[in-house]
């Protein structure tokens, strides 16, 4: 008798699990092919033979492209971005392309020889994270979490996590202490992170 | 992670109770204590004024109270890395080929090995004490004294762990965020943790009062200092030049890479049941 209930109970979860599972497989595949590909050309540029500047030129593109810049400039400035006027907004907005497209670019040369393997994905709060693992000759392997959004109805990366530690949750924190450091002064953070990008 | 706080790493406790025996180097150090909590308790930060709802929640969600004394021992650090640890690190890159480095490594990290199996085991975890032994054993003897990796091609790969990780694993908050002399980051569930790895491991007792134990001790302190901050010079370099409030920086950095380790740990949950098990196919890892 209680065999059968269990047998029915079982039946019945695994019947729910079969309905739920495709949807949610579909943006998993989705992310993960995302992410296949944006890998695919950043390590083609990198290794690639092209020139620095060319490098330079199709690495923005990739940015422009696949990367939710505008959405994590929003996140890292946090409770701040309510306060700050429409005007500091923009430039703040544009302050921070200015320094992710520097943060990139100086990595180029550090991550030659680099290959990445996309592994599983997982969703993330309302996200969908592809694991990848990122070689570096004479590195040991990395896990870096490409954490994937849906914001604007097309794949976009939101974050990376690398070993744990979150890039846009490092970055918020980093703003949010030169801000209280700075008198929440948000046009100094802005004249901070140009002259960052600028170095 | 800041390099101050790895240089000070599980082995060195045993070097600071070698140094306690000295009753003239412990009278100084108590003195050095006492003056750093009286600074510990004179510097706190001042909470944000109770009508700015968010700004509190940032406050709280911050946990770093003693911030500014913190920040006078980030300081202090930084001093100590530019004129002591980041040249001697550099200078060990330059003078000790890449594989040499490697195997001092590996054999610095196997030495560990018995700490790690002790809380492997008080966390209750068989299949990550199985790994560390086995780890233990291969590297011990294959891999000649730890010199070289060999378990983990042969399916026993490593993973970190320490006392305070078990404290965290049995539900001991972490506390407030704290910025120790020498040690670096920490907070008082890890500086806990670190106590009691040191008091824990084997290499703390064996010949414990000996001259060749005070060498032992000493140089293994002393050389996983080195190792420890060689393998950060390009992470904290980078650090240093991109963030625009380093402290804060690592501060958020150390914290995620510990929760990263201790969400590792619970998600761990292999199975213990032979592999023919349906079950066992099931990866949890």
């Amino acid at each position: 008798m209680i065999d059968r209930r269990f047998f029915l109970l079982g039946i019945g979860v695994a019947g729910t699990a079969a309905l739920a599972r495709p949807a949610l497989a579909q943006a998993d595949d989705k992310a993960a092919s995302f992410i296949r590909q944006v890998t695919g050309n950043l390590v083609a540029i990198v290794n690639g033979p092209q020139s620095l500047a060319e490098k330079r030129a199709a690495l923005l593109k990739i940015v422009d492209g696949a990367v939710d810049v505008d959405g994590i400039a929003r996140y890292c400035l946090g409770r701040f971005w309510r306060q700050a006027s429409p005007a500091q907004q923009q430039n703040y907005v544009a302050a921070f392309h200015q320094f992710m497209v520097s943060n990139v670019s100086a990595k180029l040369g550090e991550y030659k020889g680099v290959q990445i393997t996309v592994g599983r994905s997982r969703p993330l709060d309302d996200s969908i994270a592809v694991s990848t693992t990122v070689e570096r000759p004479n590195n040991t392997p990395a896990t870096v979490d490409w954490v994937v959004g849906q914001a604007a109805g097309v794949p976009k990366i939101v974050d990376l996590v690398a070993e744990g530690t979150s890039l846009r949750v490092t970055q918020r924190q980093d703003y949010a202490s030169y801000l209280s450091q700075n008198a929440n002064n948000i046009d100094a953070l802005i004249q901070a992170i140009l002259k960052q990008s600028a170095a | 992670m800041h390099p101050t706080r790895r240089v000070l790493d599980s082995r060195h406790w045993r070097a600071w109770c070698d140094v306690l025996i000295n009753d003239k180097i412990r009278r100084s150090f108590t003195g050095l204590m006492v003056g750093m909590l009286t600074l510990g308790l004179t510097g706190c930060a001042t909470p944000p004024p109770a009508d700015d709802p968010d700004a509190v929640a940032d406050y709280k969600q911050l946990n770093d109270p003693l911030e500014p004394t913190n920040r006078v021992f980030y300081k202090v650090n930084l001093a100590l890395d530019d004129a002591v640890m980041k040249p001697v690190a550099k200078a060990y890159r330059f003078a000790v080929p890449e594989p040499v480095r490697t195997s001092v490594h590996n054999v610095l990290d196997n030495a560990s090995a018995p700490l790690r199996l002790a809380d492997d085991a008080l966390q209750a975890k068989p299949r990550r004490a199985g790994d560390t032994a086995m780890r233990f054993l291969i590297n011990s003897t294959l891999g000649i004294g730890g010199l070289f990796e060999v378990a983990k091609p042969l399916g026993y790969p490593p993973h970190d762990n320490d006392f305070a990780m078990t404290l965290a694993n049995w539900d001991v908050p972490e506390g407030p965020f704290l910025f120790l002399p020498v040690l670096g980051p920490s907070n008082p569930r890890d500086l806990t943790g670190f106590g009691m790895d040191m008091a824990m491991d084997p290499f703390t007792w064996i010949g414990l009062g000996t001259e060749d134990h005070l060498i032992a001790a000493w140089s293994r302190t002393a050389v996983s200092a080195i190792d420890e901050r060689e393998r950060l010079l390009d992470t904290v370099d980078q650090i240093q030049k991109t963030a625009l409030d380093p402290y804060a920086t690592f501060r958020s950095l150390y914290r995620q890479n510990r929760a990263g380790k201790l969400e590792k740990l619970r998600a761990d949950n292999r199975a213990t049941i032979p592999i023919w098990w349906p079950e066992a196919s099931r990866d949890t890892h």
